[in-house]
C-alpha cells in the first residue's frame, strides 16, 4: 500500500535494498521504497512462481512486492474493500464482474495452464480416456463415485461448478464431498479417499510424487477440451474508487509482468522439470477482449 | 527488525528443508508480535482484574460475564473484526495497517486480554481473606493490601499471562486474516508467523514440513514457559 504500511516494515526492506547493492539512492525511480499489495490465488503464490520473479521486479524498481494468496474469491474481495493495489487470479466471470462494478481497471490478459480431472488408478467411474470433461463429470455422477470439491469459492471450484452446469448435473449427495481446503489439501484428501477432482495442472504436478491419483482427463496443454483451459488475468485496482490505491506501482507492475523479458521468466519457471504457466500477454494479435469484460462492445449497454 | 543471533543459528540446529532464514524469521515474527500483544494485554488486564477482585460497581458481573466469554471467542471472528476496523473503509483505514505486524498485535490483545484479565482474577479472589484482613490490621492502605494480594497471587499471575501467551502465539486465525501471511521473494517473514506457516504448509498438504514447524512452535512455547517459570516464581515453593 503506501508510505505507512512500508515505513512500519522499514527494517526488512532496508536489509533487502543492501543485499542488492543499490546504493546510488538518486538513480532509483521516485517509487523506490513503496510496497505494492497483490492479492492473488494460492496457485501462482503456492507453486513458487511469483517469489521466483518478483525478485527482478523489487530490484528494477527498489520496492517491495507483498503477495497475499487467497484464493480467487477472495483476493478480489479484499481489492473490492480497497486493502490491495493488484490482483492477480484465475475466473473470468468474477473478474468481468469486478470491472463491470468499477473496482478493477487496465486488466491483461497475463498468462494460463490447464485443468485435468484427477482420479484413483482403479478409475471406478470408467472415466479414462473420455475426451470431453462435461461427459466425464456426468459419468462420475451417474456412477456416484466420490469427487472432491474445494468448496471454497476459489478459482478452481467456479471453474468446477461451470462444468457441472455445463454438464447439465446439479452435483448433490454422500459423494459430493465440500472440503473447503486449498489445492494441495484437496488432493491429498482425494487421494485418501481414492476419489476423483479437479485440480490445476500446476499444482498437481508440484504434488504428484505423493499422489495415488493420476490424470484421467487431460486438460488443452495435453491436447484435452478447451473447456479446461485456465486463464490468469490481472488487474489493477481503480483509483477512482479507491484513492489510496498505489495505481502508478500497479501500472508499472502490469507493465513489467506483461514485458517479454517477465513472460520469458513465467515460461522457464519449472517444478519437477515441467512447466507449469504458459505466457500470453506478448502477442502481434491486439487481443482487445482482454482489456474489458468478455462479450463487451461498444454498442451494448454496458459500461 | 532483524532477528537476534540465537535465531539465525536455529536452522543450524534443526535441518528444516526451507530457504536460508526462513524459519529464523517466522519464529522472530511470531516471538514479537505475540510478546508485545501480551505485554500490552496484561498492562491493560491486571489493572482491571484488580478493579473487578477489590471493588463492587454497577455492571461488575456483566463485566465478569463479558471478560469469561471473551475466552472463547473464535480467533477468526476477531481477526474479521479487526480487519473491519484497520480495512482501508473502516474507522482506522487511513493508517495504512492492513497487513501489517500492527494489526496482528491488535488482533492477537484483543485474544489474549480475557484469559489474562480472567485468570488474573481467579488468582486474586482466591487469595485468602485472612491474609487481607492481616494487610489493613497492621494499618496498610488500600493500594498496600492490594500489593500484598498481588504478591500472594504471583503464582496465578503469571500462569494467567502464560496462557495469554499461548493463545496469542498458537492462534491462526486472525493473524492469517489482517496478516496477510507474506513474506519477501526471498523468503524472508514480513507478516508470516509459525502458525501461518504451518497453515500454508497444510494446505499445500505437505504435511510433514507442517509438523516440523509444529515442533519448532512447541519448544518456543515450552523456552518461553520455562524462563517465566524459573524466574517469575523463583521465590515459591511449591
Amino acid at each position: 500500500m503506501g508510505a505507512g504500511a512500508s515505513a512500519g516494515l522499514a527494517g526488512c526492506s532496508q536489509s533487502e535494498s543492501t543485499e542488492t547493492g543499490s546504493g546510488t539512492t538518486q538513480e532509483l525511480p521516485g517509487v523506490a521504497g513503496e510496497t505494492l499489495t497483490l492479492t492473488t490465488t494460492t496457485s501462482t503464490y503456492d507453486t513458487g512462481l511469483l517469489d521466483e520473479i518478483h525478485t527482478d521486479f523489487q530490484e528494477l524498481y527498489g520496492v517491495t512486492v507483498d503477495a497475499i494468496a487467497q484464493g480467487t474469491g477472495a483476493a478480489l474481495e479484499t481489492a473490492r474493500a480497497g486493502d490491495s493495489d493488484i490482483v492477480m487470479v484465475h475466473a473470468r466471470g468474477l473478474e468481468d464482474e469486478f470491472m463491470r462494478n468499477g473496482y478493477g481497471v487496465n486488466r491483461r490478459d497475463l498468462m494460463f495452464n490447464d485443468f485435468v480431472i484427477l482420479g484413483p488408478a482403479a478409475d471406478p467411474a470408467g472415466i479414462d480416456g473420455l475426451g470431453s470433461a462435461t461427459e466425464a463429470l456426468a459419468t462420475i455422477a451417474d456412477a456416484e463415485s466420490t469427487f472432491v470439491s474445494r468448496g471454497d469459492n476459489s478459482g478452481t471450484h467456479t471453474k468446477e461448478l461451470d462444468l457441472w452446469a455445463a454438464a447439465g448435473t446439479d452435483p448433490a449427495g454422500e459423494w459430493y464431498q465440500e472440503t473447503g481446503t486449498g489445492m494441495g489439501e484437496a488432493l491429498n484428501i482425494a487421494t485418501q479417499q481414492g476419489a476423483y477432482t479437479l485440480s490445476d495442472r500446476g499444482t498437481y504436478i508440484s504434488r504428484r510424487a505423493e499422489l495415488d491419483i493420476a490424470i484421467r482427463v487431460q486438460g488443452p496443454i495435453e491436447g484435452g477440451p478447451a473447456i479446461l483451459a485456465n486463464p490468469y488475468g490481472i488487474m489493477a485496482v481503480n483509483p477512482g474508487v479507491h484513492e489510496n490505491a498505489n495505481y502508478d506501482l500497479a501500472i508499472a507492475y502490469i507493465g513489467w509482468i506483461t514485458s517479454p523479458g517477465a513472460q520469458e521468466a513465467i515460461s522457464s519457471y519449472q517444478v519437477d522439470d515441467e512447466q507449469l504457466f504458459f505466457p500470453e500477454a506478448v502477442s502481434a494479435d491486439p487481443g482487445f477482449q482482454q482489456y474489458v469484460p468478455e462479450g463487451w462492445s461498444s454498442d451494448s449497454d454496458d459500461g | 527488525m532483524t532477528p537476534p543471533l540465537v535465531l539465525e543459528l536455529l536452522p543450524a540446529l534443526i535441518d528444516l528443508p526451507f530457504r536460508d532464514g526462513y524459519v529464523s524469521s517466522i519464529v522472530w515474527v511470531s516471538l514479537s508480535v505475540s510478546l508485545l500483544a501480551v505485554t500490552l494485554s496484561t498492562l491493560v488486564s491486571i489493572p482491571t482484574a484488580i478493579l473487578l477482585g477489590f471493588r463492587e460497581f454497577p455492571g461488575r458481573r456483566l463485566l465478569k460475564t463479558l471478560i469469561n466469554t471473551g475466552m472463547g471467542f473464535p480467533s477468526v471472528v476477531v481477526g474479521l473484526l479487526v480487519l473491519f476496523v484497520v480495512s482501508n473503509q473502516g474507522p482506522l483505514g487511513s493508517f495504512e495497517l492492513i497487513f501489517t505486524r500492527q494489526a496482528m498485535v491488535m488482533s492477537q490483545f484483543v485474544l489474549a486480554t480475557p484469559p489474562i484479565t480472567a485468570i488474573s482474577l481467579a488468582a486474586i479472589t482466591g487469595v485468602r481473606q485472612e491474609i487481607r484482613d492481616a494487610a489493613r490490621a497492621l494499618g496498610g492502605t488500600r493500594l498496600d493490601v492490594a500489593l500484598v494480594v498481588l504478591k500472594e497471587a504471583r503464582y496465578g499471575i503469571a500462569t494467567a499471562i502464560l496462557a495469554g501467551f499461548g493463545r496469542a502465539i498458537s492462534e491462526v486465525g486472525s493473524v492469517l486474516i489482517v496478516g496477510g501471511n507474506i513474506t519477501s521473494a526471498s523468503g524472508i517473514s514480513r507478516t508470516r508467523t509459525l502458525t501461518t506457516a504451518i497453515q500454508l504448509e497444510a494446505r499445500q498438504g505437505q504435511y510433514e514440513t507442517a509438523l516440523m514447524l509444529g515442533a519448532v512452535l512447541l519448544v518456543l512455547v515450552l523456552t518461553v514457559n520455562a524462563i517465566v517459570v524459573r524466574y517469575g516464581d523463583g521465590g515459591i515453593q511449591r
